[in-house]
C-alpha cells in the first residue's frame, strides 16, 4: 500500500487501488477504542440517466432509486444484515446523497467479523418483486415525514429554484409516484451498473491492524469475480447558468416564516483546478459574512430581519454546486431583498488584512479540530477522492490562498442571474 | 483497552483533573459548578447561561465575543445547565485545537484558558450588576424555551412524569426553571445569583488532550485565579421506597399518545448492583435488541418506540413509549410483561452476551469523545465513586443472569403517566 501522510497533524493513510478497480484507504489510529467504516459507491440520487452495463443506449429511471436500492440492500434471504452487526455489539447505518450512497458501521471489537460483514452484504443483492413491493409503502412514509418538515421543503424549494435540467433539483427519496413505479429489474440494472468495485471506496479509521485488514480486504475481493467494466457514461442535462426561477414560494402550516437565498455556481468554479479552492472562499466568505461573528449577519439581526443564528449551506460537487443562507424570519421578502443586496456586493467590500488573517485561522483551527471526528474525516476524504481530488490538500491551498487571490476569486463569483430566492409561508397568506 | 487516568490535583477552592490522551488533535477544558438544586434559585441559574455568552466585560458584544473565538483558531465554546440527581450543574466548555499542530503558535491554551477566565469572571456589567438590555432579552429566548417544551411531546411527557412522580423532592425541580419567577428576576438579582455561583459553588476544572501536566497545571495556576469560597458539596440522597402506584392522565390536540412510567431501582452510581442495573436496563428497554423495542413494536406493532433509560444518581428509570390513544392498556400490558418476564428469569444467554457487548461499545465509543471523557468522569464526581473504564467494562462483564433478576425484583413502578388525545382515540377505533 503507498502511505499518504498528512503532516500537518503527524499521521498517515494507507490506500491501495485493488484489481478489481476498488479504492481502498486504511486509517489506523491506535489511540482510539473504535473503529469506523464505510463502503461507498459514486452513485447517488442525481443518477438517473445513463447507459446501463453492457448496453448501449441512455436509459431513465424512477426517480429516488438510489435511495430505495439503499434500503434493499439490508434485506437477504436469511433475514436482515443489521442483526449481525448488533450480535456483535457493533452499529450499522447507510445513506443516500446526491453524489454518493454509502454503507457504514462503527464497532469496538470484532472489526474483521465486521469488515467482512460489510463487504459481503454490499456485494450481494437480494432483491424480489415482493420485497420491493413491500419496501414501497415503507418508503412512502418517509417521503409523506419530510414532506411534512419545513427546513426541507425550504432546502429543495430552493434548489428547485436554482436547477432546471440538473436532476440535482429531484427530492432523493422521489416522491411517492415516482417509487411506485420502481421493479426489482430496475434495481438490478442499477446495482451492476453502479456498484461495480471500480466504481466504489473502502474507508476504515480507527483502532485496528493494518496488515491484517489490509490482507482480508484483499482476500476478501479477489475470491468475487467482476467483469471489467469502462467509465460509466451518466447524463445530468444541459444546465444554463442563470437560475431556472428568482423565486419559489411554499405554503404550508408554519407559525415562523422561512427564506432562503442562494447563488448557483458558473460551471468553471467546478472545475478540478479550481474547485478545492472554491470550496475553501466560500467557507470563509459565510463565515467572514453570515456566520455569529460576521457582518451581514449582526446587520440582519439589528434590522430584525432574523430570530437566531442563520442556516449557511455550501456544496460544491464537479456537475453542480450553490452556496446558500437562510433564516427563520418575519419578515421574509425583507430578508430575501437584504441579502441578495449583500451577495452582490461582497465582491465590492473593503477586506482588512486582519479580518481576512483571522478568518483563515478559524478555518485551519477548525480542520484539525475536525480531524478529532473519525466520521467527518472519513467522509472528507471519500467525496473529495470521487471527484479525483486529495484532502490532504485542504491545508497548502489555505496556506497559499492570499488576500488578493481571495479577492480575485470573489470578483467572479456572483452575478445577478445566478441568485434564487425560496420562502415557506403560513398557509392562507 | 488503554486505561484512562484522571489525574487529580486538589486546590482550597476547586478540583483540577488533568487527563491525558493521545486520542485528539485538540485540547477541552470545561469548568463545573454545582450546587444541590433548590427550587429559589433554579430559574435565575437557569438564565446564567444565556445572559454570559452574550458578553463580557472584554468582548462587550457577541460579535466581539465569537470574534474571540475564531481569534482562538476558531475554538469552540458553549455553557449549558443541567440536572445531576439532586444537583444542578453550569458548565462551560472550550475546545482548542492542539497547538502542537499549529506552526508558529505555542500560547494557544493560555489564550483558551484566559479567554474562561474572563467569561466566567468578568461578565458585562453596568455598576454593580449585570446589564439589564441582556437580562431582560434572554429572559425572553429563556421564556420561549420553556413555552416550548409543549411542543415537543416526549420532552413534555417526561417532564410531567417527574413532576408527578417526585412531588415534594428535591428531584422534581425543573431544571430550566419556572415561568412564574422570571418577573422577578433583574439584572441585580441575578448578578447577586451568578456571584453566589462564582464563589460558592463547588468546582471542578478538566482540561483533556494530548497535555504536558506541569505546563498545563502551571498555567491554570497562573490565569484562573477567581476569589472563591466553596460553601457546598454534592448532595447524594437516599433512595425513596416506591408509594402506591399513581396514574396520570392527561389530553392534549395529538395524534399520538405518550406512555410514560416511572420507577424505582433504589440503585445508585455507587452500589454493588450498579452493573447489573446497567445491563437489566440494556435487557428491558435500553437498546433496539431489548425487550421493549422487540415486544412493543416489532412484535405486536404497538408503539413508534418504545425504549429504557435509567438515572444513576436517584435511583429511578424511565420507560418512554409513543403509542395509538386508544392502545392504552394493552401496551401497559405488555411492558409490564416484559419486566415480569425478567424476574421470572426469561432471559437468554444471547440477550445477556449481546447487551454486554452494545453496553461496552456505548462506553468506548464515549470515552473517544473529550466530551465523553469528561462527562464520564464526571460522572464519578457526583456518584462518589472512582473506577477506571477498565474497571467498569469487568464489571459489566461479570454480571450473571442471577443479578440481573434480582436487579429487576429490586425495580418497582411508582408512577404511570399517559398523554392521550382530547378525543381518547375515539375516532381511530
Amino acid at each position: 500500500m503507498n502511505e499518504l501522510k498528512i503532516p500537518r497533524i503527524n499521521e498517515s493513510i494507507y490506500h491501495d487501488r485493488l484489481e478489481n478497480g476498488l479504492d481502498v484507504f486504511l486509517y489506523p489510529k491506535d489511540e482510539l477504542e473504535k473503529t469506523f467504516a464505510i463502503f461507498s459507491t459514486k452513485y447517488g440520487s442525481i443518477d438517473q440517466k445513463f447507459i446501463p452495463l453492457n448496453e448501449q443506449e441512455m436509459v431513465t429511471v424512477p426517480d429516488g432509486i438510489a435511495h430505495f436500492l439503499e434500503h434493499k440492500m439490508f434485506e437477504k434471504e436469511d433475514g436482515d444484515v443489521f442483526q449481525h452487526f448488533s450480535e456483535r455489539g457493533a452499529s450499522a447505518n447507510a445513506f443516500t446523497s446526491f453524489t454518493q450512497t454509502a454503507y457504514l458501521f462503527s464497532s469496538t471489537s470484532d472489526v474483521k467479523e465486521n469488515v467482512e460483514t460489510l463487504l459481503d452484504f454490499v456485494q450481494d443483492p437480494y432483491f424480489t418483486e415482493e420485497s420491493v413491493e413491500k419496501e414501497k409503502g415503507i418508503i412512502e412514509q418517509e417521503i409523506r415525514m419530510y414532506d411534512d418538515k419545513a427546513d426541507w421543503r425550504l432546502f429543495f424549494g430552493t434548489l428547485g429554484a436554482m436547477f432546471e435540467k440538473h436532476p440535482v433539483h429531484i427530492d432523493i427519496a422521489g416522491t411517492v409516484e415516482s417509487i411506485n413505479k420502481i421493479t426489482h429489474e430496475d434495481l438490478y440494472t442499477c446495482y451492476e451498473t453502479f456498484y461495480h468495485p471500480s466504481n466504489m471506496q473502502l474507508f476504515i479509521i480507527g483502532n485496528f491492524d493494518l496488515d491484517e485488514i489490509e490482507s482480508l480486504v484483499r482476500d476478501n475481493q479477489s475470491n468475487k469475480s467482476f467483469e471489467d467494466q469502462k467509465e460509466i457514461e451518466r447524463d445530468y442535462g444541459d444546465e444554463p447558468v442563470q437560475v431556472h426561477k428568482q423565486q419559489e414560494v411554499i405554503k404550508m402550516p408554519v407559525s415562523t416564516p422561512k427564506c432562503m437565498v442562494a447563488v448557483k455556481e458558473k460551471p468553471e468554479a467546478l472545475q478540478k483546478e479550481v474547485l478545492l479552492e472554491n470550496d475553501l472562499v466560500r467557507d470563509i466568505v459565510l463565515d467572514l459574512y453570515f456566520s455569529k461573528s460576521g457582518r451581514y449577519f449582526e446587520e440582519l439581526y439589528q434590522e430584525g430581519l432574523t430570530i437566531d443564528t442563520l442556516r449557511l449551506e455550501f456544496v460544491l460537487e464537479d456537475s453542480f454546486g450553490f452556496t446558500a443562507v437562510g433564516a427563520n424570519t418575519m419578515e421574509p421578502e425583507k430578508f430575501s431583498k437584504r441579502v441578495k443586496e449583500m451577495f452582490l456586493q461582497i465582491k465590492d467590500e473593503e477586506i482588512d488584512e486582519n479580518d481576512y488573517e483571522r478568518a483563515k485561522k478559524k478555518k485551519y483551527g477548525e480542520l484539525i479540530r475536525e480531524f478529532n471526528d473519525i466520521e467527518g474525516t472519513a467522509n472528507n476524504f471519500m467525496q473529495y477522492n470521487q471527484m479525483g481530488l486529495d484532502f490532504r490538500d485542504i491545508f497548502e491551498t489555505l496556506e497559499n490562498l492570499s488576500l488578493d487571490r481571495f479577492k480575485d476569486n470573489l470578483s467572479k463569483w456572483v452575478s445577478e442571474e445566478q441568485i434564487a430566492i425560496c420562502m415557506v409561508v403560513p398557509e392562507g397568506e | 483497552m488503554q486505561t484512562l487516568v484522571d489525574h487529580k490535583v486538589d486546590y482550597d477552592d476547586y478540583e483540577l483533573h488533568l487527563i491525558n490522551t493521545k486520542k485528539f488533535k485538540t485540547n477541552t477544558i470545561a469548568l463545573k459548578f454545582s450546587r444541590p438544586i433548590e427550587r429559589e434559585d433554579i430559574t435565575k441559574r437557569a438564565l446564567i447561561p444565556f445572559v454570559l455568552q452574550k458578553g463580557a466585560a472584554k468582548y462587550p458584544t457577541e460579535r466581539d465575543l465569537r470574534l474571540e473565538l475564531d481569534e482562538l483558531y476558531g475554538a469552540k465554546f458553549s455553557i449549558t445547565s443541567s440536572k445531576k440527581g439532586e444537583n444542578h450543574i453550569i458548565t462551560f466548555t472550550l475546545d482548542l485545537a492542539n497547538e502542537k499542530f499549529i506552526e508558529g503558535e505555542d500560547e494557544l491554551l493560555q489564550k483558551g484558558i484566559s479567554f474562561l477566565h474572563e467569561i466566567a469572571n468578568n461578565p458585562k456589567l453596568d455598576g454593580d450588576q449585570f446589564d439589564s438590555n441582556i437580562v431582560e432579552k434572554e429572559k425572553e429566548t429563556l421564556e420561549n424555551k420553556i413555552n416550548s417544551i409543549i411542543d415537543e411531546k416526549m420532552q413534555y411527557a417526561n417532564m410531567r412524569l417527574i413532576d408527578e412522580m417526585c412531588k415534594g423532592e428535591k428531584f422534581g425541580i425543573r431544571s430550566h426553571g419556572y415561568l412564574e419567577d422570571l418577573d422577578e428576576i433583574d439584572a441585580q438579582v441575578l448578578y447577586e445569583a451568578y456571584q453566589k455561583m462564582i464563589t460558592e459553588d463547588q468546582l471542578d476544572i478538566y482540561i483533556v488532550g494530548d497535555l504536558e501536566e506541569e505546563h498545563a497545571k502551571s498555567i491554570l495556576e497562573s490565569k484562573f485565579q477567581i476569589n472563591r469560597n466553596p460553601n457546598v458539596s454534592i448532595r447524594r440522597v437516599e433512595p425513596k421506597e416506591p408509594s402506591e402506584e399513581n396514574d396520570i392522565t392527561e389530553a392534549q390536540k395529538i395524534q399520538q399518545g405518550k406512555l410514560h412510567l416511572g420507577y424505582r431501582t433504589g440503585i445508585t452510581y455507587q452500589d454493588e448492583q450498579y452493573p447489573a442495573l446497567q445491563v437489566f436496563n440494556g435487557i428491558f428497554g435500553g437498546f433496539p435488541h431489548s425487550k421493549l423495542f422487540l415486544n412493543v413494536r416489532e412484535k405486536h406493532s404497538l408503539a413508534y418506540y418504545a425504549a429504557s433509560r435509567f438515572e444513576s444518581h436517584k435511583g429511578l428509570l424511565f420507560v418512554f413509549s409513543g403509542i395509538a390513544p386508544e392502545k392504552y392498556d394493552q401496551a401497559k400490558d405488555i411492558i409490564m410483561e416484559q419486566h415480569e418476564a425478567i424476574k421470572k428469569g426469561e432471559v437468554s444467554d444471547e440477550e445477556l452476551e449481546q447487551t454486554k457487548k452494545t453496553i461496552i461499545h456505548s462506553l468506548k465509543e464515549t470515552i473517544d469523545r473529550p466530551r465523553g471523557i469528561i462527562n464520564w468522569y464526571y460522572q464519578q464526581v457526583i456518584g462518589g465513586k472512582e473506577m477506571t473504564n477498565q474497571e467498569m467494562v469487568e464489571a459489566i462483564q461479570s454480571v450473571t443472569k442471577e443479578q440481573v433478576v434480582a436487579v429487576s425484583k429490586r425495580v418497582q413502578l411508582d408512577t404511570v403517566y399517559f398523554l392521550t388525545a382530547e378525543d381518547g382515540g375515539a375516532e381511530h377505533e
